[in-house]
């Protein structure tokens, strides 16, 4: 009993030091307007009710459009993250030439996307116009996309569901980058499904299709809560969210209440998309052991 | 079933194969290259000389390719100096992270204990909650760090650690790091499937607590420790949320990339495009060559490790 306390206490410490404690203090700082004593070299909350929570909903221009944009875009996002890792994954669990050089590549985002560097990227105008370029002199899938859109665009106008199936084909890139880990998740559950099931089902008579649908999709459906619940997170976090630069420069200009409250309901509605998506998905999942 | 025209289907089978192998390529490629473009695309802009950049017949290869970028993104990002703070504090980063997560993770998947239910709902906790939460009070935690009030009393007042590597070798050495609940979450989902039986022989040949983790555990779940560091080596590598906070260190590339911008205009950039206009476009070529400078060492890693990385997941069994 005492060596698992033993065990985990360095994050027992942790946790109530650096994540639970400080967690309090936002929730404090964001009820209060706080200034920094420079004499005693410490800060000093003042209680100011509900203000910061006004300002940030009612009074500041950008937060409640930033706000409803990024949980927006997650909306969008992480559906398709699921679907396309997944797809991903079955594709890549065939077996095929340079297969081990080709997931590399897909597991290569990981990288090449983490931290500053999708930051980097995503203000880089000089990035963007030379893919523009190069879809311009090689007529690829950027001026198809373009083609199609001006032709459906004349054909039903701005119906709300075109509009987005076209947000989503120009979001493919985004997509796949943000699924590598996904892929690799679900690829490990697809190798554990064992071989008799397919075997049987393809005696008693399966297509592919029903094999995917009957045995695949059951049986990876764990994995679909754990990828669904990554996504959110990892798309809440992502460095290049605007919300969260715009929440950064309320800090360097040491409004710390006010950012704390911004931040508290960004995370909130974050942590409340998590608990709902879980008692969704927990109901359709099927665990096969 | 009676198959009557077995010739004829045996053909359709065949070429319905052959058209899918066919679209199955295509796809796989592009979607590699979908991948791999904006990199491609960073390496050959790296390349560029300031005619080629203004010179609309050049989009991928350049005319006159030079060095000049990199030399000049060498000094900017001081990289000689900045390169081996940033190896040895990731690799400091990657172990301490790593040794905590194990420990953690061991804990709770092999040991009972009162409120354990609580605790590992706490590991969850700080996956799930956006750092953003509570980055504020932690970065002013550490700007006033005092412990029960000891430093105030010794010194006068409270310490600053903010620009000192503490507040993260403390975070990594309590398992409250970047994404450290994730590799708690991993060691405990390892350690859960390993058997009893494997405990209870080492205990029966006299092995003590310590003794069964350094003997019989830790060597099993070598592949994971393995790709744990990487993990951890590679994330904070290019962690700029954490870091920029807490750290602040100009020593550390990625913070030294996130203040590229002002960095190009102090250094007298302007003064080596001739109009405003190539100015933008020389800068967003500097800002691509730092930051493939930034990533070779990485993905070197990669290239090597590449296995670990993708297997890493793998094992793990990860379910909920």
């Amino acid at each position: 009993m005492v060596t698992g306390y033993l065990f985990i206490s360095p994050f027992l410490i942790g946790f109530l030091c650096f994540i639970l404690g400080p967690l309090i203090t936002t929730g404090r700082m964001s009820f209060s307007s706080v200034s920094i004593d420079a004499v005693n070299s410490q800060f000093v909350l003042e209680p100011a009710g509900l203000t910061n929570y006004l300002r940030a909903l009612t009074v500041d221009a950008n937060f409640n459009r930033m706000l409803v944009e990024s949980l927006e875009g997650m909306a969008i996002q992480v559906p398709l993250v699921t679907i396309v890792s997944l797809f991903l994954a079955v594709m890549l669990n065939r077996s095929f030439p340079c297969r081990g050089a080709v997931r590399a590549i897909f597991f290569l985002p990981v990288i090449l996307t983490s931290g500053i560097i999708l930051k980097m990227e995503a203000g880089n105008a000089l990035l963007a116009s030379m893919e523009d370029m190069q879809g311009a002199t090689a007529g690829s899938a950027t001026s198809i996309t373009s083609y199609l859109e001006g032709l459906m665009m004349g054909a039903f106008g701005e119906v709300p569901i075109i509009t987005t199936i076209l947000t989503m084909v120009n979001k493919l890139y985004d997509i796949v980058i943000a699924s590598s880990i996904q892929t690799v998740i679900f690829l490990s559950g697809l190798q554990a499904i064992p071989g008799n099931l397919y075997e049987s089902a393809k005696i008693e008579g399966c297509s592919s299709w029903e094999l995917f649908w009957k045995i695949t999709f059951p049986m990876v459906s764990p994995l679909i809560l754990v990828n669904w619940i990554y996504g959110i997170v990892d798309y809440a976090m992502r460095s290049d969210n605007s919300l969260i630069s715009y929440i950064e420069t309320f800090r360097q200009a040491l409004d710390y209440g006010f950012a704390s409250a911004m931040s508290l309901i960004y995370s909130l509605s974050v942590v409340l998309i998590v608990g709902i998506s879980y008692l969704i998905i927990s109901r359709m999942v099927y665990y096969y052991d | 079933m009676i198959n009557r025209r077995p010739d004829k289907r045996v053909f359709f089978t065949k070429t319905k194969l052959i058209i899918f192998n066919i679209f199955f390529a295509l796809l796989v490629v592009s979607l590699c290259f979908l991948i791999l473009q904006p990199f491609l695309n960073k390496v050959s802009l790296s390349f560029m000389s300031q005619k080629d950049l203004v010179d609309s017949t050049v989009v991928n290869i350049p005319k006159n390719p030079t060095l000049d970028n990199y030399k000049f993104v060498w000094s900017l990002l001081d990289f000689s100096k900045s390169l081996p703070y940033t190896a040895i504090l990731s690799l400091l980063m990657g172990l301490l992270q790593t040794a905590s997560s194990l420990l953690t993770g061991y804990g709770f998947a092999r040991y009972d204990f009162p409120l354990k239910k609580l605790w590992f709902v706490c590991v969850i906790i700080m996956i799930i909650i956006p750092t953003q939460a509570y980055s504020i009070s932690l970065y002013l935690n550490f700007r006033f760090f005092d412990i029960f009030g000891i430093f105030q009393a010794i010194t006068g007042k409270a310490l600053n650690l903010i620009g000192t590597p503490v507040p993260l070798l403390l975070m990594a050495v309590t398992a409250t790091g970047l994404k450290n609940g994730l590799y708690i979450y991993l060691f405990y989902q390892y350690f859960r499937g390993i058997p009893r039986d494997l405990e209870e022989a080492a205990h029966l040949d006299g092995c003590g607590t310590l003794k069964t983790l350094f003997r019989v555990m830790i060597p099993d779940a070598a592949p994971l420790i393995t790709s744990c560091m990487l993990f951890a080596f590679v994330w904070q590598w290019t962690d700029y949320q954490f870091t920029n906070l807490l750290l602040a260190s100009d020593n550390f590339l990625a913070t030294r990339l996130n203040g590229i911008d002002s960095l190009i205009s102090a250094s007298g950039g302007a003064a080596l495009a001739n109009s405003s206009g190539t100015m933008v476009i020389y800068s967003d070529t500097l800002t691509a060559t730092a930051t493939l400078l930034m990533l070779v060492p990485v993905v070197t890693l990669y290239v090597i490790g590449q296995k670990k990385f993708v297997e890493s997941l793998n094992f793990s069994g990860v379910k909920m």
